[in-house]
């Protein structure tokens, strides 16, 4: 029965989209309370050398994207230290430095005729059932590692040096954080592509904000969001013949605007206990 | 304003020796020198005040005694069992960040509403449990600050100038509150501050500091001190004098900063604006 459901390559992207929104929402909550937007377009758009280093080198595609964001995340990090540069340029020079490499890279590769646009823009409708384990297998170990890192995380972007008085040890966790940030890009490229995926983590937990009282529901109403935006540009993809990957985004925004035309007494308020 | 020293903590606490010290720490940041050889103590029981012109190396200095940076020469040390109670300089949470008073108060430890309640009543702000923290006014969240600084019982305060963004008659209170509650709890507090009148009035001992340690000692004889009187022209004694209280029947324990005095008549070129003999 389930086999059966999973032959229908429509259910297969509607399951592998879902799982990424859940992950990808909580975690775009942190990408958007610590500002890190542009730092995980920076990471995803370093996916494609992922996916070159992975192909040359015969590797699970998904392992290689995983290991060249965390490589990358660490990278900025320590670039960042040095101060040198304001961060938004350094930001900018590594993501479109990485992404052109990463073009080029698999244009070179002899032999290999990929889809490039799949790998920018996602080809959510080829994900097969092996796609579907990798995505739930990402998924799971990012959500696992989201929850166990939650409280702490959450102290370190409050204030970063009261949380380090207080105990938490930041280096440690910060490295969960871009771990965390490379599993959802691996997970999530094959959905929305890596020129989108922080459009799939900021835009839902954006939108959840205007909902939320405490951080967790705003986590939780981020993961909700993302997956009805999933089901809404899926089925307006099939509808209007339209690239799955953008129509998702789409869908999220039209809903972030709705969500930001709702009259402010629809909303609960805070504080209003 | 200030009332006598602790009697029943202060019994409890008879170890008297340093909660902090500090032994020759030096430290550099991309070439340039931002703290020369400084030694300082935070004793028990005792408001100790880290005054200095702007960018003198307080905060560094705090941020080295707190365990956040290492310095490059000298050694940190800490009293066994030392709990800190940190309230830093300023905290600005992003709006986007739903967090209520409640929720800020414990994301390191839970505690029950009632602990937390009594400890926001305790700083005057108990109405704010359940605000978020973004609605707060400079002088709340500085209360909040202390609340949450105050949940571990520490033994030390450790404050980065606790009365920024209070307004003018916030601040003596804030300060008030303070001196208040190291005499009920009997913990040492450790505070950096440029406000002189205020802080150098409930202080056992003040630190003046321009990357290396001008003069230490208690409050009176600091002001009188000419390296003092360099870094803070305008300052005046009367002031000073008006907040004084008397203090000399307890505190005969700090004799030997007073030695530090000799050792300031050197002539080092520092911090902009000085160099000229006054």
């Amino acid at each position: 029965m389930m086999e059966g459901l999973l032959d229908d390559f429509l259910v297969r992207a509607l399951l592998a989209g879902l799982m990424v929104a859940a992950v990808a929402g909580p975690l775009g909550a942190f990408v958007v309370w610590r500002r890190m937007a542009y730092f995980g377009d920076t990471v995803s758009h370093s996916a494609l050398l992922g996916v070159a280093l992975g192909v040359l080198l015969g590797l699970n595609l998904n392992l290689m994207v995983t290991l060249v964001c965390v490589a990358i995340a660490i990278l900025l990090v320590l670039l960042q230290r040095r101060q040198e540069l304001a961060a938004d340029t350094l930001l900018g020079i590594l993501a479109h430095s990485a992404l052109s490499l990463g073009i080029v890279a698999i244009t070179f590769i002899e032999g290999l005729r990929v889809d490039l646009m799949a790998y920018l823009f996602g080809d959510i409708l080829a994900v097969g059932t092996g796609d579907l384990l990798s995505i739930a297998i990402g998924g799971a170990v990012a959500l696992l590692l989201l929850i166990v890192l939650w409280r702490p995380l959450l102290a370190l972007t409050v204030h970063e040096e009261l949380a380090q008085v207080e105990g938490v040890p930041v280096l440690l966790v910060r490295l969960g954080l871009m771990l965390l940030i490379a599993l959802v890009i691996a997970a999530a490229m094959q959905v929305v592509g890596v020129l989108l995926i922080t459009a799939l983590m900021i835009i839902p937990a954006a939108s959840a904000r205007r909902f939320a009282t405490t951080p967790e529901q705003m986590a939780i109403l981020a993961g909700i969001i993302g997956m009805l935006a999933v089901g809404a540009g899926l089925w307006g993809s099939f509808q209007y013949d339209t690239p799955t990957g953008p129509t998702i985004v789409v869908a999220a925004m039209l809903g972030f605007i709705l969500v930001h035309l709702l009259p402010g007494r629809l909303i609960p308020h805070f504080g209003g206990r | 304003m200030i009332r006598k020293s602790p009697s029943q903590p202060a019994a409890a606490e008879i170890d008297a020796s340093p909660l902090l010290a500090a032994r020759d720490v030096s430290l550099e940041r991309a070439g340039r020198v931002i703290l020369d050889q400084v030694s300082v103590q935070v004793r028990p029981a005792e408001v100790t005040v880290v005054i200095g012109p702007n960018g003198a190396g307080k905060t560094s200095l705090l941020r080295v005694l707190l365990g956040l940076w290492k310095p490059g020469r000298g050694r940190v040390q800490r009293r066994r069992g030392l709990r800190i109670g940190y309230m830093p300089q300023r905290l600005q949470i992003e709006p986007v960040l739903p967090l209520s008073v409640q929720r800020f108060l414990t994301l390191r430890q839970r505690a029950p509403e009632a602990v937390l309640r009594e400890r926001l009543e305790r700083v005057g702000v108990p109405h704010l449990l359940h605000k978020p923290v973004q609605s707060l006014s400079g002088g709340e969240m500085q209360r909040v600050l202390l609340a949450r600084a105050l949940l571990n019982r520490p033994n030390l305060l450790v404050l980065d100038e606790p009365a920024q963004g209070v307004d003018i008659a916030g601040q003596g209170e804030v300060f008030k509150l303070i001196d208040d509650i190291r005499h009920e709890t009997g913990c040492g507090v450790l505070m950096v501050s440029h406000d002189l009148h205020l802080v150098m009035a409930g202080a056992d001992a003040v630190i003046c500091l321009n990357q290396h340690v001008c003069c230490t000692g208690r409050p009176e004889e600091v002001s009188r001190h000419p390296e003092y009187q360099r870094l803070f022209p305008e300052s005046d004694m009367q002031g000073i004098g008006v907040y004084r209280h008397d203090h000399d029947h307890v505190h005969d324990v700090a004799g030997e900063v007073h030695e530090h005095h000799a050792g300031c008549a050197h002539g080092r070129p520092s911090g902009p604006g000085g160099g000229g003999s006054r």
